[in-house]
């Protein structure tokens, strides 16, 4: 197949790609010196509209990154200096106070400064602020830190364009009216506030893994879009054992992606994968990351977090060449103890998949069934999922058929409703024959 | 995506040692690169090629092709990158560092993983 591109094409690619490469760190630098996201990420768009603009008659410069940045700091540059003349007319009849007008010197140490990676921490920090909804952390992450278009973020979710956008300037607005300092928290606040960066991006990684809805098993561009912000924010804040512990999950969990899915886009379950399709350059990173959690957390005399602990229940099943392999009753302990440091009843669910495999389907049907009533399990297909599963391998097939029916009509996922209805189909055969 | 470069040895500059301030550098572009996941693995290759051919049954071993640049050595590396477009962004980054200089940037596939014209037609 032979693509003919023009060079409109060529150059939209080119911009788009330094734009994904290039934009937290250019609109990080602009907010440090704007004091504000919004106008920063407008600053850093404009930059974007002229290369749109010029680079089809002029040709790509040959580092688009500094053209970028040069544009964009001489409109930040005649944006502060506006804004200082009219706070200047403002004060008139006041008192003659005078703020200088910024150079595009003094733009350009702002930008240049080594301390560029502290000013992508302090982005990272306001994108998942807890005064923005848990939907606008997320869309604000993927677009100012993805570097992700709007459009694609709506794809994405399944959402349309307008409302994508509607959320960003909502959020942005938020941001503004709540003087939402641009600064890493200290203190106490850091871990609360670190913790809430991390469940953003792990909610877009397991978006990606396990999309809730659509035709699409899985959204490999939005794992890979959360493992670079997580990588990323590892070597930002390099002492954090949670960090390296969600990389680590985040890596392990990855490497299964290929084996994930058959050539019809229909989930393949873990114990069913070709193991030899797992990535393991993923998986090396993963458990180095994973060893660095745990150093780390034994170094401050602390144990592992619920993210390491997760890397661990990860690595176990990376470990294992054959499913026989995989050490069930150190799972079991592992959720053991994430579900004492974060019980819920998700946890408890897998606890009981686990202590299925290590202990027989009876004794995981039991955990199982204390959870059958739980309020928060009401709508989450994985329960009568699971269930099914274990009452299949007690031979309790009609029950199994009823439950995996059931898991089926409760997921919005269309391939894996699929593979639900197949599996109910397979127990009700077993159950007549 | 994962994508193989490699520099071309340049026939008309003569190989110069590398200086103490561009090796350090790039020591810490490829530590950075690998932190942020888009290095997978790089190093450094013998110009020289042994040639092995096998056709029905029989091997043939023999020297070359050759390069003219015979004292140059290959730099390659393997990266991760969204497109092809983000692979010749990051091997700017490079030559911006090294200076001079030819490569070739090229798709590789993960097992399991097919070049398109096997699994399209056309």
């Amino acid at each position: 197949m032979v693509v003919q591109q023009s060079r409109g094409d060529a150059v939209d690619r080119v911009v788009d790609t330094v734009w994904r490469m290039e934009s937290p760190r250019l609109i990080a630098a602009l907010t440090r010196v704007t004091r504000d996201v919004g106008l920063a990420e407008d600053l850093a768009q404009d930059a974007l509209v002229a290369a749109l603009q010029q680079w089809p008659a002029s040709g790509i410069p040959d580092n688009p990154a500094a053209w970028l940045t040069a544009v964009a700091k001489r409109r930040a540059v005649d944006h502060v200096r506006r804004a200082v003349l009219a706070e200047r007319k403002h004060d008139e009849l006041g008192h003659e106070q005078e703020a200088a007008a910024p150079t595009e010197a003094d733009i350009d140490a702002a930008i240049d400064a080594s301390s560029i990676e502290d000013d992508l921490l302090r982005l990272i920090f306001i994108c998942c602020h807890p005064v923005l909804s848990v939907d606008a952390r997320v869309t604000l992450t993927l677009r100012l830190l993805g570097g992700l278009r709007v459009d694609e973020i709506a794809r994405a979710f399944l959402t349309s364009e307008p409302t994508i956008q509607q959320r960003i300037v909502r959020a942005k607005r938020t941001l503004a009216e709540a003087h939402v300092p641009f600064e890493v928290p200290t203190g106490a606040d850091f871990h609360d506030r670190l913790e809430a960066v991390l469940q953003v991006v792990y909610l877009i990684f397991n978006e990606g893994y396990a999309a809730t809805a659509g035709e699409g098993w899985v959204r490999p561009a939005l794992c890979e879009d959360a493992l670079r912000m997580g990588r990323v924010l590892a070597t930002l804040v390099p002492s954090e054992p949670e960090v390296h512990g969600l990389v680590g999950l985040m890596e392990i969990q990855a490497s299964r992606i290929r084996a994930r899915t058959d050539p019809a886009g229909r989930p393949i379950p873990l114990l069913e994968q070709q193991r030899g399709r797992w990535d393991r350059l993923l998986i090396g990173r993963g458990l180095a990351a994973l060893e660095r959690a745990e150093a780390l957390a034994e170094a401050t005399g602390g144990s592992s977090g619920p993210y390491a602990l997760q890397a661990a229940i990860a690595a176990c099943h990376a470990r294992a060449r054959t499913p026989d392999e995989t050490d069930w009753p150190r799972i079991v302990a592992l959720y053991d103890a994430l579900a004492q440091l974060r019980p819920s009843p998700v946890v408890e669910l897998n606890r009981a998949v686990a202590v299925g495999m290590a202990y027989g389907p009876a004794a995981g049907l039991e955990i199982v069934d204390a959870l059958r009533d739980d309020p928060t399990l009401a709508g989450y297909h994985l329960l009568p999922a699971v269930r099914g599963d274990l009452l299949a391998k007690l031979d309790r097939n009609e029950e199994a058929a009823e439950q995996l029916a059931r898991a089926a009509s409760m997921t919005r996922n269309v391939p894996e409703r699929t593979l639900l209805l197949e599996r109910a189909a397979e127990a009700t055969r077993r159950s007549v024959g | 995506m994962k994508f193989f470069m490699k520099t071309t040895p340049d026939v008309s500059a003569p190989p110069r040692p590398p200086s103490a301030e561009l090796m350090a550098e790039m020591a810490t572009f490829i530590e950075d690169s690998f932190r942020n996941g888009t290095l997978v693995a790089t190093g450094a290759m013998d110009p020289r090629t042994k040639r092995i051919s096998h056709h029905a049954g029989q091997f043939t071993v023999t020297d070359g092709p050759f390069s003219e640049a015979k004292e140059a050595v290959v730099g390659w590396a393997i990266v991760n990158a969204a497109s092809v477009d983000e692979a010749i962004e990051l091997s700017k980054k490079f030559w911006r560092i090294v200076g001079d200089g030819t490569g070739t940037v090229q798709r590789v596939y993960d097992p399991g993983e097919m070049p398109p014209q096997f699994t399209e037609p056309g």
